[in-house]
């Protein structure tokens, strides 16, 4: 439901990042989000189109890496990954495991950009 | 056509990460506990809040309370009979609260200053899912469920359930005619947020306010 606010989050952060590159076009914008991030991907797909709408990163795909949940053990002293988000226990030993490092991520990895070469025109500005 | 990766690793919520921080210096240095109580809408968090602004008034403890809606002040009109003084924050479709909301109602809150609170309490918009990303400074998050909602209700979710600090059970007082199995309730909050504090409560009777007061006066004091 909050994928929008989210999505318009992105562009406002990512139109910033991309302004350090004058004529560059976006045309990939990368997510880590973590599985207890409470973000459904096909509606932040969804809300990314309408978002990006009309915005210089009309266009731009968004690449969503979903990340499992590791949790640290304090008995077996190890980070584990856990299936699903119905448990957080220990799949070595079954203990029960508060200690969360992985699955709140909710970040842009990196973006993508295409840049016109040096000699030729800019080809972006039509469409800005 | 040349690509270039360009390497960010930033927060999506940056902006409100970073207005949150802002604001938990803020309280932390006026000496006040800020909580924020997240939960369906119909869990009875007005009622919880009410007794518990009652209650803390009773024992001379300064407490005040942002509550969060999509539209009505109805919520702030119910609580201010506490006599505490509340301040309403419509957000008018947005489906939670953020940190500029709260940033910008305690601004111009008239006779309510940091300092002299005790507790703040903010109440955010009845929803399980989209309070659980947004930081708003405060130092617990509580998340309440009620004996009419199904003791999967943290199973169903989990991002929220394991981002709280504290789970409060409310409406007790009907938990046999509802069938409420009191041991699987605990075990799944336990299973999604293992050893967090649980309270189980009835704005009603009062059962178990006392074990939540206790509670909110040793996390009040200075450490």
């Amino acid at each position: 439901m909050h994928e929008l606010s989210i999505a318009a989050s992105i562009v406002e952060s990512v139109t910033e990042s991309a302004s350090a590159y004058p004529g560059a076009r976006v045309k990939e914008v990368r997510l880590r989000v973590g599985a207890l991030a409470s973000i459904v991907e096909d509606s932040l797909q969804f809300c990314w189109g309408l978002a990006t709408e009309g915005s210089p990163l009309a266009g731009a795909t968004l690449a969503i890496n979903m990340l499992p949940v590791i949790v640290h053990c304090d008995a077996c002293g190890v980070d584990t990954e856990i299936a699903g988000v119905q448990s957080f226990r220990c799949p070595r030993c079954g203990e029960l495991a508060a200690d969360l490092r992985q699955g709140r991520e909710l970040e842009i990895e990196s973006i993508e950009l295409e840049e016109p070469d040096a000699a030729l025109p800019d080809p972006v500005e039509e469409q800005v | 056509m040349t690509t270039r990766i360009v390497e960010l690793r930033r927060g999506i919520l940056k902006k409100n990460d970073e207005l949150a921080a802002g604001l938990r210096n803020r309280f932390t240095s006026a000496g006040v506990l800020v909580l924020n109580l997240v939960s369906s809408p119909g869990t009875g968090k007005t009622a919880f809040l009410e007794r518990t602004l009652r209650e803390l008034r009773a024992r001379g403890a300064k407490a005040a309370a942002l509550v969060g809606d999509l539209e009505t002040d109805n919520d702030a009109r119910r609580l201010a009979a506490s006599g505490a003084p509340v301040r309403q924050i419509n957000t008018h479709g947005i489906c939670h609260l953020d940190a500029e909301m709260i940033a910008r109602h305690l601004e111009g809150w008239e006779g309510v200053s940091l300092e002299g609170l005790n507790y703040l309490f903010i109440e955010n918009v009845g929803n399980l899912v989209c309070p659980s990303s947004y930081d708003l400074g405060e130092r617990i998050r509580v998340v309440l469920l009620s004996v009419t909602e199904g003791e999967d209700k943290p199973l169903k979710y989990p991002g929220l359930f394991n981002s709280a600090d504290a789970a409060v059970i409310t409406k007790i007082d009907i938990a046999e005619p509802c069938g409420f199995d009191r041991e699987l309730a605990l075990h799944n909050i336990n299973e999604i947020r293992p050893g967090i504090r649980i309270f189980e409560t009835s704005a009603k009777t009062g059962a178990g306010m006392d074990a939540w007061l206790d509670y909110l006066a040793e996390q009040a004091r200075p450490s």
